[in-house]
């Protein structure tokens, strides 16, 4: 650590909900995607989960949002150091898919892959237990596509760019495999409480 | 890891590009050494990193200030310089109103001053200066495309290189004394006699996409996300291959 002559930074509360290193945006909701913002339409969204599970399957717009209906309300943290309070999301818990494929005993780990061809990836351990959701609305309205609509991953304890927009799939692994940022110098797992931001961190 | 997922629905994302990712995960101490005043809201700040493994033209480093209590704030700035070997990178900083960090440098910072500084990171955006590039910015977007301009001036490289920019008025426009040939600028607000004023629009591009080399342009959107945003779907509509445009969104 290294002091900064003559700054002082903002005035600070102990603020227990902001992870180290991050700020609170306030209303404030940074677009950082690298690729154009696709011209995706309900109709043609199609989810499907396949790999190391009993039963791959594909669902439209129409089925998923016939599976139970579920919510996040809390934060989201972005690895550029922004943190975003009381956001509200709903859509369905993964685990209703989980339910419907279930992943072989062997599975450890699955990439998320977007309709741009975006990939994340992450450890199962992630993706279930009620931590994880695909989400179509946010604060009470279908979710904007620059914001990842009409739905997109959401792993809200992880930072965001492990929540991959325009979401279009998951393939089940028994190992790990880079994503697109993970292969550009970004931290495997991504947890903000431990600051894991970049390879090596 | 030896295997690389290529998912089934792949048609939008770019690939990417090799850098070296050893330097990311070390902070290392930059000393200030000049200050160079670019506009009444952007300054460009020269910093020596003896450490400095290098950077592709388009590349970001972090930068980490810290107060005494322990508190620390550290951001994303682009590398305006081109690479070279002598020790030292260049970033330019707009003056955020009410900016804990920009509002440090436009207030505070002096030569003599040492921050902390950890990079480059992200090869998404970087040019190697290999293939023909379209590079589009407006305002502080400008930052990463200039170290390609300037990388393609330092090396005379014989690839097509164009660059249009979009400013507020032509004393907002960062770099303008060092465009050359290469750059179209466009002013929203208020421009020189004789010059159009008006949001970049589909008539700014058309000509650059009719004389793209025969392999295609690479595209390089920078700037806010709105502009980048209304850029990338002016570059789609124009035809530009969705595949072939990257973009660095400042949030
Ligand atoms: C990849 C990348 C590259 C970038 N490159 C450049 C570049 O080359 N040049 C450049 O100038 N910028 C660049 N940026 C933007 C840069 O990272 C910073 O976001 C910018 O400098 C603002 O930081 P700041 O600390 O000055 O402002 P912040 O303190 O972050 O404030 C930004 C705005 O939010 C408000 N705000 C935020 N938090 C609070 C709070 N707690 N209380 C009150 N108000 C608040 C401020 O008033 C202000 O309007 C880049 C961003 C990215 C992601």
């Amino acid at each position: 650590m290294h002091i900064t002559r003559g700054f002082t930074g903002r005035p600070r509360g102990d603020d227990p909900g902001l992870p180290p290193g991050q700020y609170d945006a306030g209303d404030d909701w940074p677009v950082l995607s690298a690729e154009v913002t696709p011209d995706l339409a309900p109709a043609d969204w199609t989810f499907r989960i396949d790999g190391l599970v009993d039963e791959p399957r594909i669902w439209d717009w129409e089925e998923a949002h016939r599976l139970p209906p579920s919510a996040y309300e809390g934060a989201i943290h972005c690895v550029t150091s922004w943190s975003k309070f009381g956001v509200r999301f709903s859509g369905v818990s993964l685990d209703a898919f989980w339910d419907v494929v279930r992943p072989h005993g062997s599975a450890t780990h699955a990439i998320a892959y977007s309709h741009t061809g975006y990939t994340t990836n992450l450890p199962l351990a992630d993706l279930t237990g009620g931590r994880a959701w695909i989400a179509w609305e946010y604060d009470g309205r279908p979710l904007a596509p620059e914001h990842g609509g009409p739905a997109r991953l959401l792993v809200p304890h992880l930072y965001f760019w492990k929540s991959a927009k325009w979401i279009a799939g998951l393939r089940v692994l028994d190992h790990d495999e880079p994503g697109f940022w993970e292969r550009n110098g970004y931290h495997e797992r991504g947890n903000p409480w431990e600051e894991q931001r970049y390879s090596g961190d | 890891m030896t295997e690389t997922f290529v998912p089934p629905t792949r048609f939008a994302v770019p690939g990417r590009i090799a850098v070296n990712e050893q330097a990311a995960s070390v902070w290392q101490t930059a000393t200030l050494t000049e200050i160079r005043r670019e506009t009444a809201r952007a300054a460009t700040y020269r910093f020596a990193v003896p450490g400095w493994r290098g950077h592709l033209p388009g590349q970001h480093l972090l930068l980490r200030l810290t107060a005494e209590d322990g508190y620390a704030a550290q951001r994303h700035y682009s590398i305006a310089s081109a690479p070279d070997d002598s020790g030292h990178v260049e970033l330019t900083l707009d003056h955020v109103e009410g900016g804990e960090v920009s509002g440090w440098f436009h207030t505070v910072a002096r030569p003599g001053d040492q921050v902390e500084v950890r990079g480059p990171v992200s090869g998404f955006f970087a040019w190697p200066g290999d293939r023909p590039a379209l590079l589009i910015g407006a305002g502080s977007g400008v930052v990463p495309l200039m170290s390609m301009v300037r990388h393609h001036r330092a090396r005379n490289l014989a690839v097509p290189l164009r660059l249009l920019v979009s400013a507020r008025s032509p004393e907002e426009l960062i770099y303008a004394r060092e465009f050359g040939p290469e750059t179209t600028p466009v002013f929203t607000r208020s421009a020189p006699e004789g010059v159009a004023v008006g949001r970049m629009a589909a008539a700014h591009v058309a000509p650059l996409l009719a004389e793209q080399p025969s392999s295609g342009w690479e595209a390089y959107v920078c700037g806010s996300n709105s502009f980048a945003e209304h850029a990338s779907r002016l570059l789609v509509t124009a035809g530009q291959p969705v595949d072939r445009i990257r973009i660095e969104r400042f949030g």
